[in-house]
């Protein structure tokens, strides 16, 4: 059980250091759900299955589900922009025609 | 719509009509990263063609390079300097001196005075009822916050909302969420209740239940999940939920906080309605924590309910 | 250094503290920044957490009524605490995001840096 405990301790500290290295944020996100649910199984070692099914059900389903909407969010604001922007060139484009 | 077995032979035959339903997903443009790479390389150079404010353009490179500098000693002297506190620490596993006569009474006369099998469960909504409360308060906050940030009140922008975000058509995800969602909501459910019983509470349940509406209003789209919970009953279970336990808590010290007077008895321990006051008030805070987090969800996704 | 492989739970908590205090400072990126915050939550409760635990010791959930012995259970203070403080950094998090959220819908970027120098400029024009 301790080398267990110790494993999943490395493997804690190997997906923060994950999250603060990748360069791509869809990645760092489903880093963190991963290190989420080590972290629960690590209460569960440390005797506070209470933590541990707060941390399963919050920590991993519900902050990661904010992050990635989040995330899709702001794609989809990058692509409203820029197709507004094309829509309002066209429009300034036909107006010219017209003139 | 076709019949499932049309669709899966046609998924079978790599027909491209299997994507039946998901023309309006594919007709809107994913945003290439070029493009949005472009964007910042354009918008760097103009923030650099450009002297910002009194602070010259050598000088803000020479803050940034401070900046990272003290950053990189706050970082080695705050690691080093708890690290070595650990060091100093008595044996992990052996500490009995956290173990003071707050403790003792907790476990000790825990169930005697609370009724509850899991001393953690009567430890948060009883001896620390009031903390509890706080901290649902803190939910329900964070949600107003949320509302009044993200709320959309346009009808044309919510229009545009509901076509981008159009994942109801996914047969995967149709077809394993039919057979997860009720597992989800009954193993909820199972927590809620069983609170003072097993590991669990209000906390978790609640927040397993949300997580299990999120997975319905994503696999069968916001009706399904708006029958569910419309903003009426939302707005309605949240208060009468906080206002409930405000007023049973208020009971119980009213009472004289020691179940002594009080009309509502432990019970005998290890049964289901046992615990006195911990089942209701479980359930409310587990009530407010789902529509808490059903909300917040809403509001991210879509701006409005 | 004896200490610390003997206190490894609480060493590992402290590096996963100042792993995310680092993300914190070093990221531009708002996102990266509340996914630091989130992991120097978890590194705290897990100290908290490892504090009450005492070795042998079974979670505080009472299986004979009626013999209670106090060594048979670990400390549940700590347990009672980070419930709490999990719940709290949820709501941290989902007012963070829709901030910003909101500063992206206004200045079209996740970066501090970029944030600070358009609402610069953006001053000098308006003043």
């Amino acid at each position: 059980m301790e080398t267990f405990k110790i494993i999943l301790l490395l493997m804690l500290i190997g997906c923060a250091i994950c999250v603060s290295l990748t360069k791509r944020l869809l990645t760092a996100v489903i880093i963190f759900m991963c290190y989420s649910l080590i972290m629960a199984v690590v209460w569960i070692l440390l005797e506070s299955p209470d933590l541990g099914i707060t941390e399963a059900a919050v920590g991993a389903g519900v902050s990661g589900i904010l992050l990635l909407v989040t995330l899709k969010k702001i794609n989809k604001t990058e692509t409203d922009s820029e197709e507004s922007e094309e829509e309002q060139k066209k429009k300034a484009g036909d107006g010219d025609e017209t003139r | 719509m076709k019949l499932d077995k049309e669709r899966f032979n046609a998924w079978l035959n790599d027909d491209p009509d299997r994507l039946n339903g998901m023309e309006e997903m594919a007709e809107i443009p994913y945003p290439p990263r070029e493009r949005i790479k472009e964007k910042r390389q354009e918008l760097q150079e103009r923030i650099d063609a450009q002297p910002v404010g009194q602070i010259s353009f050598l000088s803000r490179k020479f803050w940034q390079r401070v900046y990272s500098v003290f950053a990189v000693i706050c970082c080695a002297v705050m690691t080093v300097v708890l690290l070595s506190t650990v060091a100093e620490l008595p044996r992990f596993g052996e500490y009995r001196d956290t173990i003071n006569e707050l403790t003792e009474r907790y476990i000790v006369s825990g169930l005697k005075e609370t009724g509850a099998v899991n001393i953690v469960a009567g430890i948060i909504l009883d001896y620390r009822a009031f903390d509890t409360l706080g901290e649902s308060f803190v939910l329900f906050c964070a949600l107003n916050c949320v509302l009044i940030l993200l709320r959309i009140d346009s009808s044309d922008d919510v229009r545009h909302h509901e076509l981008y975000f159009n994942l109801a058509h996914d047969d995967i995800l149709r077809k394993s969420a039919l057979f997860s969602i009720p597992i989800v909501f009954v193993y909820g459910i199972y927590v809620l209740l069983n609170g003072h019983l097993s590991p669990g509470g209000g906390f978790s349940g609640g927040a397993v239940i949300g997580a299990g509406i999120i997975l319905l209003s994503i696999a069968y789209g916001e009706r399904a999940s708006g029958a569910l919970i419309s903003e009426k009953v939302f707005k309605t279970v949240c208060c009468c939920a906080l206002a409930f336990y405000g007023v049973a808590k208020s009971y119980s010290f009213f009472t004289g906080a020691n179940h002594l007077h009080s009309i509502i008895k432990p019970g005998t321990p290890g049964e289901i309605l046992s615990g006195g006051l911990i089942l209701p008030l479980n359930i409310a805070v587990g009530m407010v924590v789902a529509c808490t987090i059903y909300g917040m969800y809403r509001m991210f996704k879509k701006g409005r309910f | 250094m004896k200490g610390l492989l003997a206190n490894y739970e609480e060493a590992a908590a402290i590096i996963l503290f100042c792993i995310g205090f680092s993300t914190l400072l070093f990221h531009r990126n708002m996102l990266k920044k509340i996914i630091g915050l989130n992991i120097m939550d978890t590194g705290l409760y897990l100290f908290l957490a490892s504090m009450g635990y005492i070795d042998g010791a079974r979670a505080p959930i009472l299986t004979d009524v009626n013999a209670i012995n106090m060594a048979d259970y670990i400390n549940p203070v700590p347990s009672a605490l980070v419930l709490t403080g999990i719940v709290v950094s949820v709501s941290v998090t989902a007012i963070t995001l829709s901030l910003t959220v909101r500063l992206y819908s206004k200045y079209r970027t996740l970066n501090l840096d970029e944030i600070y120098a358009i609402a610069r400029r953006t001053e000098k024009e308006e003043f």
